[in-house]
């Protein structure tokens, strides 16, 4: 059904701009758990300004959002909530993981924490920093806004693109199944892929 | 009739509300607008008047105190800042001086100075975000922009003291990372002299503004004795005239040289703690404002006979006590001995009295370091506040409550 | 901090306690049969009534540790400004003791919290169950024959693509 179009071929004058309004009107929904969230609540305040660039509200509602920012850890008691409210945006939507956490796991190498919200949700943009300052927050929404405006289109072919569902290699961790079967913590330790 | 009369007599009624069909449930969260952190509560609804809340937490639980056996005491502090992250100083602080208590050990008086001023700018910290997190789920969007510019100052405050905005794990072992420089003196002294403008400010805002003082005045009580049965401390316990504060009771660092207040109130609702916060800013000012005036000078660390921090460069260079002190310290199957033994030491956190209770076992990391969670237990009080009350009073009496999920969950 | 007299009425009352100091600190190891009673004592006669924390320690990789668990309960009067601390030892497979509940509302969540990590049960505990851990959990982490990443359980969830999700 849809064309194959590599990434790098330019889109017409209505997919730029369509990309244009879009990314100028990104609605984020701050998926804030922990001490990102805080910093997070400071770029949207008055001296670092997130409205400035389009981020006029931040809803709280998946329904009427663009942009997930995954601000700070996700342990595995809240990673369904995540993946629910991925689902249950509209597309054409885009994900930014905030801080070292939401990224790789960060500081924190424990049973309950997941190292990277990227092996279970696909991510756009990362940013480093525990917390990162709100300037890096800023960047990663002006090059966020980058992406959309080089990629975009109008009927969102770009998401359904073959080279974005590779999974990177370095997510490729431990089979579950090949651990020593000791005693066991789940009733069934199956892994769906 | 009058807000608390509607209330008293809607109250009496709950007594037969399973005969009545228009009860149901309502999930409200981990994932919501009106409170900022990731708790679930399940709310057994009246209409909209809540006869049970039932409270679901662990959204946010990483194992703190699981890498506590495996971080020694210097590495663990970073870790501590994740805790209470609107005011990660005073964990900081709370850590290292339980460490400290473990191993015997005395700090220099620049130390316990800097130490002090850094607790109490925590404590306005957390004050501006606990009021201003209040004030916008209640409406007010203007004063927590007020309370969160400040927060800016204050981040820039600590930034040119040790280069983080904040989760600075500033304190060491035995002293701090860096000595205060002139510069963030001066810093401090220009905060003192312009803060107490805005402080005004907000109070002028929301004081005695009918709209706010509806929505929290005889909402969620908490009356002493309950707060003293259900553990709870700090400002939520002092608004219901419990008269306890570890910086008067159990003096630590340099409170015993300062004139300060304790604020009390005697209503215990919403109202209450938010007048507590608000004087609680302006007692802080004032042992600020002493402390910065009178700070002692000379070294911050404590000596190199004690072997716990590291040695200033200039002694490991030239005297030998420093070159072996700097060994002792770095080599991977050296570091300090920690006597095998258990203790608990406490601070009067802004959220009530954080204490870390430390098993040692002769190595630098701790066999066990258990925290004591303010926020933890101050959420357990939540659903015999909230009974009674309408759907819209959860959110003051959450934000009143100061929960933060972190130290929550840990 | 505590006055001698508080000390003298527990041994008193309790021959069985066994009692030790560290830091200022003053400890009181109590037998698990005779805790619910100096629960009571210390709350109604020497005025304990606020109860800071109950938590527990994992011996088993301790030197000289004779009990696998210790639990403790951190104790302190408002009024006099005395702190307390009792310990209980505790063995497999008998990971059982009265719950203090009935003495101080506030234990309800910090009881719960030590059985989570630890598997130490309650009696006369009114709401049981893990507090900060999915239920679907079935080890105790903070033991010390748990691993720090755990074994497997955090990443066992399904993947959400682009093209699906």
């Amino acid at each position: 059904m849809a064309i194959e179009i590599p990434e790098n071929v330019v889109v017409s004058r209505l997919d730029s701009l369509a990309s244009w309004c879009r990314k100028n009107s990104l609605w984020p929904m701050p998926f804030a758990t922990a001490c990102c969230g805080i910093e997070l609540m400071a770029t949207g305040a008055s001296k670092h300004d997130l409205a400035r660039f389009g981020a006029e509200v931040m809803r709280f509602s998946p329904r009427q959002c663009d942009l997930m920012i995954v601000a700070g850890r996700v342990v595995m008691k809240m990673l369904p909530v995540l993946q629910r409210i991925w689902q249950q945006m509209h597309e054409p939507k885009w994900c930014i993981s905030m801080g070292a956490c939401a990224s790789t796991g960060g500081v924190f190498d424990t049973y309950s924490v997941v190292q990277g919200i990227d092996r279970f949700i696909p991510v756009d943009m990362y940013v480093p920093g525990c917390p990162p300052r709100p300037e890096q927050l800023i960047q990663a929404i002006i090059d966020l806004q980058d992406k959309i405006q080089a990629e975009g289109t109008i009927g969102g072919r770009e998401f359904a693109m073959r080279s974005r569902q590779q999974p990177k290699r370095a997510l490729v961790e431990l089979n579950v199944l090949s651990l020593p079967r000791g005693v066991s913590n789940l009733p069934q330790g199956v892994r769906v892929e | 009739m009058s807000v608390a009369e509607t209330k008293k007599k809607t109250l009496a009624d709950l007594a037969g509300a399973e005969a009545r069909d228009y009860r149901w449930t309502l999930n409200f969260g981990p994932q919501h607008p009106a409170t900022h952190t990731t708790l679930r509560l399940v709310l057994m609804l009246d209409g909209e008047r809540v006869v049970d809340a039932i409270p679901d937490i662990g959204y946010l639980h990483s194992g703190f105190e699981k890498i506590g056996e495996h971080l020694d005491y210097n590495q663990y502090v970073t870790v501590t800042d994740r805790m209470n992250y609107i005011s990660p100083l005073a964990n900081n602080v709370a850590w290292h001086g339980a460490v400290e208590r473990l191993l015997g050990l005395e700090l220099t008086p620049r130390c316990k100075y800097l130490r002090t001023i850094i607790c109490e700018l925590a404590r306005i910290s957390d004050h501006l975000l606990c009021n201003g997190a209040v004030g916008l789920d209640v409406g007010a969007f203007t004063f927590f922009l007020y309370g969160f510019y400040q927060r800016e100052v204050l981040y820039d405050i600590f930034e040119t003291l040790c280069g983080a905005r904040f989760t600075n794990s500033y304190t060491r072992v035995g002293g701090l990372m860096y000595d205060a420089t002139p510069l963030v003196i001066e810093k401090i002294r220009t905060f003192v002299r312009t803060f107490p403008k805005t402080l005004d400010d907000m109070e002028r805002l929301l004081n005695r503004n009918r709209i706010f003082v509806d929505r929290t005045k005889g909402v969620g009580i908490l009356s002493k004795e309950e707060a003293t049965n259900r553990s709870a401390t700090g400002p939520i316990a002092r608004a219901s005239g419990v008269t306890r504060d570890l910086r008067k009771d159990e003096p630590y660092l340099a409170y015993a040289d300062f004139d300060f207040n304790i604020c009390c109130a005697t209503a215990g609702d919403c109202f209450a703690r938010y007048l507590v916060r608000m004087a609680e800013m302006r007692e802080s000012l004032k042992i600020v404002t002493q402390a910065i005036e009178n700070l002692p000078s000379g070294p911050v660390n404590v000596g190199i006979d004690e072997r716990t921090t590291l040695p200033s460069k200039k002694q490991v260079y030239s005297t030998i006590e420093g070159t072996i002190s700097h060994f002792e310290m770095v080599m991977a199957n050296r570091g300090f001995t920690v006597p095998e033994e258990e203790s608990y030491a406490a601070i009067e956190s802004p959220n009530g009295e954080l204490g870390f209770y430390l098993a040692g076992d002769g190595t630098d990391v701790a066999y066990r370091a258990r925290c004591r969670p303010p926020s933890f237990i101050h959420f357990s009080l939540f659903p015999g506040l909230i009974r009674g009350h309408t759907l819209s009073d959860i959110v003051a009496v959450l934000g009143s409550l100061n929960i933060i999920a972190a130290e929550l969950d840990r | 901090m505590i006055k001698p007299e508080t000390i003298t009425a527990l041994g008193e009352r309790f021959p069985a306690v066994r009692f030790s100091e560290f830091r200022d600190q003053q400890r009181a190891a109590v037998p698990a049969a005779e805790l619910a009673e100096v629960f009571g004592f210390v709350k109604e006669t020497q005025g304990f009534d606020l109860l800071v924390d109950v938590t527990c320690v994992d011996y088993l990789n301790y030197r000289n540790a004779e009990d696998r668990f210790g639990l403790v309960y951190l104790l302190a009067n408002t009024t006099t400004n005395e702190r307390l601390t009792l310990r209980v030892y505790v063995n497999e497979p008998n990971l059982s003791v009265p719950s203090a509940t009935t003495y101080w509302k506030g234990a309800n969540w910090l009881e719960r919290e030590v059985y989570d990590m630890f598997g130490i049960e309650f009696a006369g505990h009114p709401d049981l169950r893990r507090i900060l851990l999915p239920d679907e959990f079935t080890a105790h982490p903070l033991r010390k024959d748990y691993p720090l990443q755990g074994r497997g359980e955090r990443h066992n969830f399904p993947v959400l693509t682009r093209e699906e999700g």
